[in-house]
């Protein structure tokens, strides 16, 4: 279990080097940074000089390995738009996209799964049929559509939820915001995380449904009926079970989803969260920050693939085959 | 003894073969099918055919009046029929602005969707037949590229060309960037999908033959194996033209997509966006209606192929 | 004496948008307490529906289009799918055919057999383990009390079979159907299977219908014998008099193609042709056009099973025989 843990985790070293070496390349190659930081006029004197300090003369293995040991140590420069440490831009940040994308995932997942169990049992009821046509027009919306929609709705018609923002929030710890504490802070919250939730959502449960109908199919819930056992058994017991397992590491996976998507749905609400700091420094080409999220991004998706690996070890059997001695089985 | 035939009658000639498939059966029967098509085909005529078809040219700034402007939609009062969807605040007929801009979305996604196919097929080829290192190479590059969800890539990539062009080109190709984005972020899935079939073909008795015979790894990759793993190829693809004109219109409405002097549907509904709060919701709501329509047939018809196509289901 | 089971001119038909196809016709046959009757026959014949049809697992569109099953006398064709529940397992065990896909990998074995046998019988946790235990013991697993929370990936597929053995009977049927037991397992393993079958069926008494399409172990194991044919049973008889005797041309030939260690040939017989599909059976006795002894009656009517001595075989060649089977039915 432990050799498990340390192989992925070295498997994983490779990837964020490479991930790395692309975050700088973007610095190195694209972009005049130079230029963006001095403006237009500037002397070459002056521009010898931020190259010096910069150190930008310096061979590309040396500025790459610099930059890497910088980044180790949470340093990943100063944006070129805002003129502010990038760390501390994304600290800033950071837990607004966070809180939204909890949100948005206990959303998706609490209403996601019971729903594609349900319609995977009772594939041909009424009511299935209309969760599955439902779920189609789900799909085919976009996320910015949606959040229109409901801001159409809810702020613009009804007048009953903030329509932009993130509302009042209190400080935790040194540098954590949460918008949790207070039930302004909540309403703010409601909006963007069901428009972000819905999609995941509406995934989820044609996922499960999916995977629910395969697993009906197989030789091993034929043979349960063979043995008489209670449909609710077969249902919640066999099939449910071996439903979930490829659902568990398919819903890790979807959270990389959900912090994409988050991207939009901070833009379409003006939420301060990571996206939105990505949207305008991709408009801008603001090297340091897309480099800085990019970067960071695999970290987080790096972290998300190495704890569905372990969840999948934890529920399924047949991966712990190491732990048992198979006696007498030839 | 007698030569029976044990076989049951089939029809002569190939247009005769089509009309008895599974597939059309299939189709005829399922009204959803035949709906989404319908309602996708008069989407692409509408919109390919759009210099010719619409009322009016949007992007001709002459022919612009701000007198025109802010009109609303049919039923409401102020309106009229030659503007049957109402005016944006320069006066540019929704109606066409969206017939032009359906056009768009619909051309970024197809080419971006065959770009993918083409990659995709052509590496899910290679890694499937060659294999050894090879294969994990290329599957390694796709897998970490599949971490990621497509959007993102997409955008980045938009982003970092869009970084190093200067400016006038940038505008100017935006539409390549564009397709080549989107196309870079959907081919590792068809990828995946052909070096599966790939790796099962290869074992099989033909393949053998046909290399026994001497013909070069790259004639039986395309003549041989090829064709039988392209099927599941148009499933994939039909869903992913819907998630293609997705990512399109949702890069369109972030800005990095493309610009209002060419604006696709999701440009038209970022512009009406700012229109909302003061009540001229056409602008915005008429251009997301069609994208959702486009796309919800264009699922329709995929969802529908995907089941017919699957023998386990018949 | 009421045959345990009796099946009455099964019919199972499944409907296409070619057209109807009958995939069992008019299929009749008794199996009496205690015994081993196999059926017989080639790929798509129809046995393993037959199986699915008695125990009301016809996978739709397939279904029952007429004739009757009875259990002890009483028909359960017609049952609720509640009332249905309740004979499976409990009346009716199956084995079905692959032991690597029959077990749910994620439960252990001991798992499976206790939720079975609490469904149909009354016992406590505690009891349902000890017979847990005691079952695997009387199929041939090894320390079985340590093994009984083995997952089925842990076994090599003999194991798993004999596991699936135990389920079939752990909640003590009077019939068990054993769907080709022994195709997916090495030849030395088969053996050890069948004979494992043999010895519960008889310790246990329990019947046995033994679907496969491999003669040899109907010759080892069972006491009578169906032959099937396109959807149809064409001779039945004692396991003896039905391979040293055919009485049917079709039977005929399959005994015929069985390689022989005795004699050396310079090629082995085979019947011409094929099995018709479904679509296409011919009118009269489906295996008319293959039959080396056809004559006129065969390709325009059916011949129901008659009397051929110690067997029936449904061909026109017996009809000088005395009873048919309708005018034995009313004899028993």
């Amino acid at each position: 279990m432990l050799a498990f843990i340390i192989s992925r985790i070295l498997q994983a070293i490779p990837v964020m080097l490479v991930v790395g070496f692309l975050a700088y390349a973007l610095f190195a190659f694209v972009g005049d940074p130079v230029s963006i930081m001095l403006g237009q006029d500037h002397t070459e004197a002056q521009r010898q000089a931020l190259i010096h300090q910069l150190g930008l003369d310096q061979p590309f293995f040396i500025q790459y390995a610099k930059f890497m040991l910088a980044a180790l140590h949470g340093n990943f420069g100063i944006s070129f738009r805002l003129a502010q440490p990038v760390a501390s831009l994304i600290a800033e940040r950071l837990p607004a996209t966070l809180e939204l994308a909890f949100t948005a995932s206990v959303l998706a997942t609490l209403m996601g799964i019971p729903l594609g169990v349900y319609t995977g049992i009772y594939r041909n009821s009424p009511l299935a049929r209309l969760l599955m046509v439902v779920s189609l027009i789900g799909v085919s919306l976009p996320v910015f559509l949606l959040g229109i929609l409901l801001i159409l709705i809810f702020s613009v018609a009804l007048g009953w939820l903030p329509s932009f923002g993130r509302g009042p929030v209190t400080h935790i710890g040194t540098w954590w915001t949460t918008g949790f504490t207070s039930w302004a802070g909540i309403k703010a919250l409601i909006l963007p995380g069901v428009t972000l939730g819905l999609f995941q959502m509406t995934l989820i449960m044609r996922l499960v449904r999916a995977e629910m109908l395969e697993v009906l199919r197989t030789d091993y819930i034929k043979f349960a009926r063979a043995r008489g056992l209670s449909n609710r058994t077969i249902n919640f017991g066999h099939a449910l079970k071996n439903t979930l397992v490829p659902v568990i590491t398919i819903i890790g996976l979807q959270l990389g989803g959900i912090i994409a998507f988050a991207l939009v749905t901070e833009t379409v609400f003006q939420w301060p969260g990571m996206g939105l700091l990505l949207v305008q420094s991709v408009a801008v080409a603001d090297i340091p920050v897309m480099g800085a999220y990019l970067m960071l991004i695999a970290l987080v998706f790096v972290a998300i693939n190495l704890i569905v690996d372990l969840l999948y070890y934890a529920v399924d059997p047949r991966l712990r085959i190491d732990r048992r001695t198979a006696t007498g089985a030839r | 003894m007698s030569e029976q035939t044990i076989q049951s009658p089939r029809s002569e000639g190939r247009l005769a073969r089509i009309r008895d498939s599974d597939l059309l059966y299939s189709f005829r029967r399922a009204p959803i099918a035949i709906v989404s098509a319908v309602v996708a085909l008069v989407l692409i005529i509408a919109s390919a055919g759009a210099p010719w078809l619409a009322p009016h040219n949007p992007m001709d700034l002459a022919s612009l009046s701000l007198l025109d402007s802010m009109k609303p939609p049919v039923p409401l009062p102020d309106s009229d029929w030659s503007n049957p969807f109402g005016t944006d605040n320069q006066g540019r007929d929704v109606l066409s602005a969206i017939m032009y801009g359906a056009r768009i979305s619909l051309i970024v996604g197809f080419l971006a969707v065959g770009f993918a196919v083409v990659v995709g097929v052509a590496v899910g080829l290679a890694a499937g037949y060659v294999g050894g290192f090879v294969d994990s190479l290329l599957m390694r590059i796709a897998d970490i590229q599949l971490t990621f969800p497509a959007i993102l890539t997409a955008l980045l990539v938009d982003g970092v060309i869009g970084a190093a062009l200067p400016g006038t080109l940038h505008t100017s190709l935006q539409l390549y960037v564009l397709i080549f984005a989107i196309g870079i972020s959907l081919w590792p899935g068809f990828a995946r999908t052909i070096r599966g079939s790939t790796l099962v073909e290869r074992n099989k008795d033909y393949v053998m033959a046909a290399r026994v015979i001497g013909l070069s790894p790259a004639r039986v990759m395309l003549t041989h194996v090829l064709p039988n793993v392209i099927g599941p190829v148009l499933v994939i693809g039909t869903l992913a033209l819907g998630n293609a004109i997705l990512a399109e219109a949702t890069l369109s409405f972030l800005g990095v997509g493309l610009p209002p002097t060419e604006p696709s549907l999701g440009t038209l509904i970022r512009i009406g966006n700012d229109f909302l709060f003061s009540g001229e919701w056409w602008v915005t709501i008429y251009p997301g209606v069609v994208l959702v329509l486009m796309v919800l047939s264009i699922n329709l018809l995929g969802d529908w192929l995907r089941d017919a196509l699957n023998p386990r289901l018949r | 004496m009421t045959a345990l089971l009796s099946v009455r001119d099964l019919t199972v038909e499944f409907p296409t948008r070619r057209g109807l196809l009958r995939a069992i016709d008019r299929v009749s046959f008794d199996i009496e307490a205690g015994e081993i009757l196999g059926v017989v026959g080639e790929s798509g014949a129809g046995k393993s529906l037959t199986g699915a049809a008695i125990i009301g697992l016809l996978e739709p569109p397939g279904r029952i289009a007429g004739g009757e099953i009875l259990l002890d006398g009483s028909r359960i064709d017609n049952l609720p799918y509640e009332a249905m529940r309740q004979i499976r397992g409990r009346r009716i065990g199956t084995i079905f055919q692959d032991p690597l896909t029959t077990l749910n990998p994620l439960y252990s074995i001991g798992h499976q057999l206790v939720e079975t046998m609490q469904t149909h019988l009354k016992m406590s946790d505690a009891d349902a383990r000890r017979r847990a235990i005691g079952w695997l013991e009387e199929v041939g697993i090894p320390a079985a009390a340590q093994r009984i929370d083995a997952y089925p990936h842990e076994f090599s597929g003999g194991m798993r079979q004999r596991v699936v053995v135990a389920l079939a009977l752990c909640a003590e049927p009077r019939l068990v159907i054993a769907d080709e037991p022994t195709t997916a397992l090495d030849v030395s393993v088969q053996a050890q299977i069948i004979t494992l079958l043999k010895r519960l069926a008889r310790d246990h008494g329990t019947s046995v219908m033994l679907v496969t399409h491999d003669m040899g172990v109907i010759a080892e194991t069972a006491d009578r014998v169906a032959v099937m044919y396109a959807g149809r049973v064409v001779e039945i008889g004692p396991v003896v008099e039905v391979i040293k005797h055919p009485a049917h041309p079709y039977t005929e030939g399959l005994m015929g193609s069985i390689p022989s260690l005795e004699h050396r040939v310079e090629r082995l017989r085979q019947i011409d042709g094929a099995m018709p599909r479904l679509n296409a059976i011919p009118p009269g006795c489906a295996f008319n056009p293959r039959c080396p002894q056809v004559f006129d009656r065969c390709r325009v009517e059916r011949p129901d099973l008659l009397d051929a001595g110690v067997t029936r075989a449904a061909c026109w060649l017996h009809t000088g025989r005395a009873a048919t089977r309708a005018e034995r039915a009313t004899h028993a």
